[in-house]
C-alpha cells in the first residue's frame, strides 16, 4: 500500500516560561549566531526532554524529537500518551498551525484538521451563515457548502435553529453544528483531536458512527488523538504511544493501548510514612492505601478485591464522607459509591480507616482505576482526587480452553441451570 | 516503501519556506473564504445597534462639524478657499479608509489567535478581506461627500468648483491607499506577534500621521522648503492632494508624487508580505 504521510525526524522545541524582557536577548544572541557567524541556532542544544512534572534546568524544552514514521494510505492511526507527551504539537504541525523546528512532512492529498469544533463560530450570525464561515474556514468552497447543506443541517439536528444567531445557542448545539460541518469535510488525510469528547452520548455514539464510515467506508487515512481509550479502539488500526516527546511504541493499536495502560499501573499499596508530606491537602491526608485480593497472591476474577483506606482528617464536627468511583481504562464509570463516615455531625480529628471488598466474581480481566473524594456535608469537596490505577489478571487457564479476555465489563457467576429437554 | 517516488507528494512541511512566497493559487483557492469574511465584517459591525449603517454617516458628518470648529473656525487654517465641509469631507473619507485598513489589519495576528491555533488557512485571508470590506464604508461616505458636494456645485455655489479628468483616478487612488495601509498592517502585526511594545505606540504614530497628510490643512499652505519635503515623503501626501485636485479643482496634483506613493506601496507590500510570511509560520507560538 502507498504512504500517504511520511515524517522525517520531526522534531519543535519551545521556550517556557514568559515572553518577556529576557526573550529580546536570547532573539539577539540567536540572530547573531546564525546570520552574522553563519552558525546553528545555539539554544537548539540546549533543549531538554520534556518532562512535565520534573522541573528542568533549561528555558527550552523539545515537545517532539526526532519523529521518524509513515503512515499507510486508508489507515486509521490513533495517537495516544500523557498530557503534554506532544500529540497536540504533533497534530499542530501537521495541520500546518505552527511550523516544526527541524524535519518535514510528506503526504499526499488535501490535509483536513480538526483540532476543535466550530472554530470562527461569530455569534452574532445564524447557523446557516456560520456553516459557511466554518466550512470556508475547513477549506471547503461555497458551492461544496451548498450541496452538502442540507446533509449537515440534519446531521447536527439543528433545523429548527437554523436561522437563529448561534449566541441564542446552548453550548451543546453549538458543538453538534460544528461537528455535523467537520464531518462532511473530504479531504484524503483527516487529523482529528480529541473533538469526540464533547456533546451528549448521544451525539458521541453518532460522531464516532461518522468518523467509522469515514475511515472504513471512505478509505480515507485518519490521524486521531484522544485520552477516550475506548473510541480509540472502535476506530483505530495503528496506535502510536508519545512519551515525552519521543515515540515509545508503533504497533497494533491494542497491544500499544495495553502498554500505555501498563504504563500507568501504580504499585497496589501505598503507605505514606510522613503524613505532612502525604497525598492530600491541609483537610485531609491520605496515610495508606491497599488493593489487595482477598483470596490468594494476585487480583483476578475469582480472588475478590479487599480495599483498605487509613487517611487523617483535619475538619472535626463535620458530616465526613468518602466517594469511591471505579472507572475501567475505557473511562466508564463501573460504580461510584459512597459512605457517610460521622452522619451525626460529630467527626473527629484524627485517622479514619475505611475498607471494603469486592467479591469475587464481580469485575472482568482488566486495567481499573479507582478514585477517591472526600467530602463535607455531602455538599463541598474537602479533597480529591486520589486516583488509583490497578489491574485484574487473567488466569483462567484451569476453566476451558479459551485463553483470551473475555468481553465486558462484568463477570458475574450465574447459576445456570441446563437440561436436556427432548 | 523503496517503491514511493518522490514527485507524486502533494504536500510538504518544512520549517522553512522561500523568502517571497506569496501563494497566489491558494489565496484564489480560498477565495470563498474571502468573500464571507468580508461579509461577516460587514454584517456582524452594527448588529444590535437602532440606526445600524447611518453610523457611517453620521460618523464622517460629527467628525466635519468638530473640524468646522475647531480647525475652520478656532485656528482658522485656510481651505484653499474651498467650502470647509466639502474640503474637511474630502480629506476625512480617504483618512477614514487609511485608517480603518491600518488599525483593523494591524491587529491580525493577536485578534484572531484563536483561529489561527486551531485550522490552517492562508493568513493573508484576513487582512484581505478587512481591506475589503472597509471599502463598503469608504463607499458610503464618499457617496455623502458626493451628496454635499452636488449641493454646492449646484446650488449654493453653482458652477465654482472646478472638477477635472483627474477625479477619474480616484480606484486608482483607493487602491493605493488599500495597498498602503494593507502594507503597513501586516508588516505592524507582524512584528507585535511577540513584543507587544509597539502596539501601545499605535494609536499615537496614527494620530500624529493624520497630522503630516493634508487632512485638515492644504499642502499649500506649507511654504517652508524643508517642511515641504518632509511632508512629500508621506505615502498619503500625494493621494490626498489627487484627489482634492480632481474633485475640487485645488490641491497640488504631481505625477511624480502619486509615483513614489505607488513605488512605496509595492516596496512596502513587498517587505510587508515577507515578514509576513515569516511570523506566520510560527507565531502561535509567541503570541
Amino acid at each position: 500500500m502507498a504512504t500517504a504521510i511520511e515524517f522525517n525526524n520531526i522534531s519543535k522545541i519551545y521556550r517556557l516560561g514568559m515572553v518577556g524582557t529576557g526573550t529580546l536577548a536570547h532573539d539577539l544572541k540567536r540572530w547573531w549566531t546564525m546570520n552574522v557567524r553563519g552558525k546553528e541556532d545555539p539554544y537548539l542544544t540546549i533543549g531538554e526532554t520534556n518532562d512535565r512534572s520534573t522541573k528542568g534546568e533549561s528555558e527550552y524544552v523539545w515537545a517532539l524529537r526526532d519523529i521518524d514514521f509513515k503512515v499507510e494510505q486508508g489507515d486509521v492511526v490513533g495517537i495516544i500518551g500523557k498530557n503534554g507527551a506532544g500529540k497536540s504539537t504533533l497534530l499542530k504541525i501537521l495541520s500546518k498551525v505552527t511550523a516544526p523546528t527541524t524535519g518535514t512532512i510528506r503526504a499526499r492529498g488535501r490535509i483536513g484538521s480538526l483540532l476543535e469544533v466550530g472554530t470562527g463560530f461569530h455569534p452574532e450570525m445564524t447557523g446557516r451563515e456560520n456553516i459557511y464561515m466554518n466550512g470556508a474556514i475547513l477549506g471547503m468552497t461555497k458551492a461544496e457548502i451548498t450541496k452538502k447543506l442540507d446533509e449537515i443541517v440534519d446531521f447536527s439536528g439543528c433545523e429548527r435553529y437554523i436561522d437563529t444567531p448561534v449566541k441564542r445557542y446552548s453550548s451543546g448545539m453549538m458543538v453538534r453544528l460544528g461537528f455535523a460541518v467537520a464531518a462532511h469535510l473530504d479531504p484524503e488525510i483527516l487529523v482529528v483531536d480529541e473533538v469526540l469528547a464533547v456533546g451528549d452520548a448521544e451525539f458521541q455514539k453518532k460522531a464516532i458512527g461518522k468518523m467509522q464510515d469515514v475511515s472504513r467506508g471512505e478509505g480515507r487515512t485518519v490521524l486521531f488523538v484522544s485520552h477516550n481509550m475506548a473510541s480509540i479502539r472502535a476506530l483505530c488500526h495503528t496506535g502510536i504511544l508519545l512519551n515525552n516527546g519521543h515515540i515509545q511504541t508503533i504497533g497494533k493499536i491494542n497491544e500499544v493501548v495495553e502498554t500505555y495502560i501498563g504504563g500507568k499501573k501504580d504499585s497496589n499499596n501505598s503507605i505514606y510514612e510522613d503524613i505532612a508530606i502525604a497525598p492530600g491537602n491541609d483537610k485531609i491526608r491520605i496515610r495508606e492505601f491497599s488493593i489487595n485480593p482477598i483470596h490468594g497472591n494476585i487480583i483476578d476474577v475469582e480472588s475478590g478485591i479487599h480495599i483498605n483506606l487509613v487517611f487523617k482528617n483535619n475538619t472535626p464536627n463535620i458530616i465526613l464522607d468518602t466517594t469511591f468511583e471505579l472507572r475501567t481504562a475505557d473511562d466508564v464509570i463501573v460504580f461510584h459509591t459512597g459512605k457517610v463516615l460521622s452522619p451525626d455531625g460529630d467527626s473527629r480529628k484524627g485517622f479514619y480507616q475505611v475498607n471494603f471488598d469486592i467479591p469475587a466474581h464481580t469485575l472482568n480481566t482488566g486495567n481499573y482505576t479507582l478514585r477517591i473524594w472526600f467530602g463535607q456535608n455531602q455538599k463541598y469537596i474537602l479533597w480529591g482526587t486520589y486516583e488509583h490505577y490497578f489491574h485484574i489478571e487473567n488466569t483462567y487457564t484451569n476453566q476451558g480452553r479459551n485463553l483470551n479476555n473475555l468481553p465486558g465489563i462484568m463477570k458475574p457467576q450465574f447459576d445456570i441451570s441446563t437440561s436436556f429437554l427432548e | 516503501m523503496g517503491n514511493d517516488n518522490n514527485q507524486d507528494w502533494t504536500t510538504i512541511i518544512k520549517p522553512k519556506e522561500r523568502l517571497l512566497q506569496v501563494d497566489l493559487k491558494e489565496l484564489w483557492r480560498y477565495r470563498d473564504l474571502t468573500s464571507l469574511f468580508v461579509r461577516r465584517n460587514i454584517t456582524t459591525q452594527y448588529k444590535q445597534t437602532i440606526l445600524g449603517p447611518l453610523w457611517y454617516i453620521i460618523q464622517p458628518a460629527m467628525t466635519v462639524i468638530m473640524y468646522m470648529v475647531v480647525f475652520g473656525g478656532i485656528a482658522k487654517i485656510p481651505t484653499d478657499g474651498l467650502p470647509q465641509p466639502l474640503f474637511y469631507l474630502s480629506g476625512i473619507c480617504l483618512w477614514q479608509y487609511f485608517n480603518d485598513c491600518l488599525t483593523k489589519t494591524s491587529s491580525t495576528f493577536t485578534a484572531n489567535a484563536g483561529i489561527f491555533g486551531k485550522v490552517y488557512f492562508p493568513r493573508m485571508v484576513v487582512p484581505i478581506s478587512t481591506v475589503i470590506s472597509n471599502l463598503l464604508r469608504f463607499g458610503i461616505q464618499f457617496g455623502l461627500f458626493l451628496v454635499v458636494y452636488a449641493i454646492y456645485q449646484l446650488f449654493i455655489i453653482p458652477g465654482q468648483i472646478h472638477t477635472n479628468w483627474y477625479a477619474l483616478l480616484l480606484p486608482l487612488l483607493v487602491l493605493m491607499l488599500a495597498g498602503l495601509a494593507l502594507g503597513f498592517g501586516i508588516l505592524f502585526s507582524s512584528l507585535t506577534t511577540k513584543y507587544r511594545d509597539m502596539t501601545l505606540l499605535l494609536d499615537f504614530f496614527i494620530r500624529l500621521w493624520m497630522y503630516a497628510t493634508p487632512v485638515i490643512y492644504p499642502l499649500s499652505t506649507i511654504t517652508n522648503e524643508k517642511l515641504r519635503f518632509v511632508m512629500s515623503l508621506n505615502p498619503l501626501t500625494g493621494i490626498v492632494e489627487a484627489f482634492k485636485y480632481g474633485f475640487l479643482g485645488e490641491g497640488q496634483f504631481s505625477w511624480g508624487l502619486l509615483g513614489y506613493s505607488f513605488a512605496f506601496m509595492v516596496v512596502l507590500l513587498a517587505i510587508g508580505i515577507v515578514i509576513f510570511n515569516r511570523v506566520q509560520r510560527t507565531f502561535m507560538d509567541t503570541v
